[in-house]
């Protein structure tokens, strides 16, 4: 038992990487980025396209990535989300919905239908492990994983709540017009805070084929788990979301003790359970329940 | 010349003509009070001015240049800082962060944190609250500090009386006292005729979207300005 909560959070750290990005942008510009797991997959892809063609290790072709994941993300902010809030809370998810769709065709399109993964590229990592105390192993590349999340959010949260930045990013998030006001730069500061969340993105990307096999519509798994566990930890801190993710992790371990297939379930009840306790408390349903409606139609669509 | 000069001014919600060829000009360390009843575009005009309503026809040069399309924080670069109406702070931030904010621009002058502290004592024992836990008045205090840390040449108070007791008003107007004799521009809207006569060198009334009446202070009297507020003849003490 304890090696199985054991692993649980080290699976809980992964799922936190991929959701400190997905609450970042919902926390800081009120965006639910249904694009958020096509954008680890492309930065997955783009990690395994440095690595393979100039036989990079891949920690170094995420260096490379980061940046242009960062530019991806203000342009992102600025070219579609920007216009898109505008029109209302739902078209956001709309349009990231209809982006998502475009990237996981476009990666078909370049990739096919192959399976890769980034495990063959870091050599003895994939399978190296700790031992602990109690003949309890655990794999080095998870700890890895773990120590990233904690770093990443330990530094968005110090930039948020310690910086002239991160004033001018809580600033804009809490109320734009008299951020601008102030002589905040609301459309800088938003276009930062898109790009440091897309940057978070390629960091999960890279930890997603490391840890296993990817291909073109990994995306949504991806979302749904980081959604998942923003929902559960509750978007509003990012100690939170990896608290969320760690209780959505042990969750679908323990479900998978209870039934092979428990897995998934498992994650999912914990899921509900906490949504509609939330729901329950807060009464505040709509653009919740916006997300999840958007999720199911993406996850039929598979 | 004029710090500020405001030409045939036309702000519009949709169809709605708020603020209609509205010209004036405001000089070099004038203190400038606007009244008018409530809807008479006092306060879109203000936001107008600072650049969060966006202008339909019309021209706002700031110290000679075109800010007339300029966005909000480039104006606040410019040296034109507003006080909104309703305070309008980050009340999940403390009072230190949100005047740390209104340095965003860089501006050089003389306000610097410590200096709010000094002008605003009330705010001492508050400095690392959240602001949504403060009282009116140390809230509106705030929101004046933190348009001060812009060190703006124009400074815009927007009914910095709203909402708060007489007694605090007080307070307010005491600490603003010797800001209104720094020689900093300031054009304020304030719905207290009495306090409004008391500060200002020249007086605006609006009506409709129109000014009815723009004279120096000692020109006029509490009974023209009543008639311009009402459009109408004199008829005693207004709402």
């Amino acid at each position: 038992m304890t090696n199985i909560l054991i692993q649980a959070v080290l699976l809980g750290g992964y799922y936190a990487l991929i959701a400190c990005g997905l609450a970042f942008m919902f926390q800081v510009m009120r965006v639910i980025n249904l694009a958020h797991g096509s954008l680890a997959v492309v930065s997955a892809y783009a990690v395994w396209s440095l690595s393979d063609t100039f036989d990079m290790s891949p920690f170094v072709a995420l260096l490379a990535v980061v940046p242009v994941m960062g530019v991806a993300g203000w342009l992102l902010q600025r070219l579609v989300l920007e216009r898109a809030v505008r029109g209302g809370e739902l078209l956001p998810v709309l349009s990231t919905f209809g982006l998502a769709i475009v990237l996981d065709n476009l990666l078909f399109q370049q990739f096919g239908a192959d399976t890769r993964s980034l495990s063959p590229m870091v050599g003895d990592l994939s399978w190296e492990a700790y031992e602990l105390p109690g003949n309890i192993y655990v794999g080095k590349l998870p700890v890895y994983i773990l120590i990233a999340v904690i770093v990443i959010i330990g530094g968005l949260d110090l930039l948020l709540k310690r910086t002239a930045l991160g004033r001018q990013i809580r600033a804009t998030a809490t109320d734009p017009d008299t951020a601008g006001l102030v002589g905040v730069d609301a459309r800088r500061a938003a276009g930062i805070a898109a790009a440091l969340a897309t940057m978070t993105v390629a960091v999960s990307g890279a930890a997603l084929g490391l840890r296993g096999t990817f291909d073109a519509y990994a995306g949504a798994p991806q979302l749904l788990f980081a959604f998942e566990a923003t929902i559960i930890g509750g978007a509003r801190s990012l100690w939170g979301v990896l608290a969320g993710a760690i209780v959505l992790a042990v969750a679908q371990s323990v479900g998978a003790q209870i039934h092979p297939q428990g897995f998934l379930l498992g994650g999912h009840i914990a899921f509900l359970v906490v949504l509609f306790i939330r729901l329950a408390l807060k009464g505040k349903a709509p653009l919740r329940l916006a997300g999840i409606a958007q999720l199911t139609r993406k996850g039929a669509a598979q | 010349m004029s710090i500020l000069r405001v030409t045939d001014l036309d702000v519009r919600y949709g169809q709605f003509r708020a603020v209609r060829d509205v010209s004036f000009n405001v000089e070099q360390g004038e203190i400038l009070a606007i009244v008018g009843a409530n809807g008479a575009g006092k306060t879109t005009l203000l936001r107008a001015l600072a650049g969060a309503n966006p202008v339909k026809a019309g021209t706002v040069q700031l110290s000679g240049t075109d800010i007339t399309h300029m966005p909000s924080h480039l104006r606040v670069a410019s040296g034109l800082a507003l006080v909104p109406e309703g305070r309008k702070l980050f009340l999940d931030m403390t009072v230190e962060e949100n005047l740390k904010l209104g340095r965003t621009v860089g501006r050089t002058g003389d306000w610097t944190v410590e200096r709010i502290f000094e002008t605003f004592p009330n705010l001492v024992k508050r400095r690392h609250s959240a602001t949504g836990t403060m009282s009116g008045g140390e809230q509106q205090a705030t929101a004046i500090g933190r348009a001060l840390m812009s060190n703006p040449d124009v400074l815009i108070l927007d009914e910095v009386s709203l909402g708060l007791s007489p007694l605090v008003v007080d307070q307010v107007y005491a600490s603003l006292d010797g800001l209104l004799k720094t020689g900093t521009t300031i054009i304020l809207v304030e719905q207290d005729l009495s306090r409004a006569m008391a500060v200002a060198d020249r007086v605006i009334c609006m009506l409709e979207g129109h000014v009815v009446l723009d004279s120096p202070m000692g020109e006029t009297t509490r009974e023209a300005i009543t008639a311009a507020y009402f459009g109408t003849a004199p008829q005693g003490e207004h709402a």
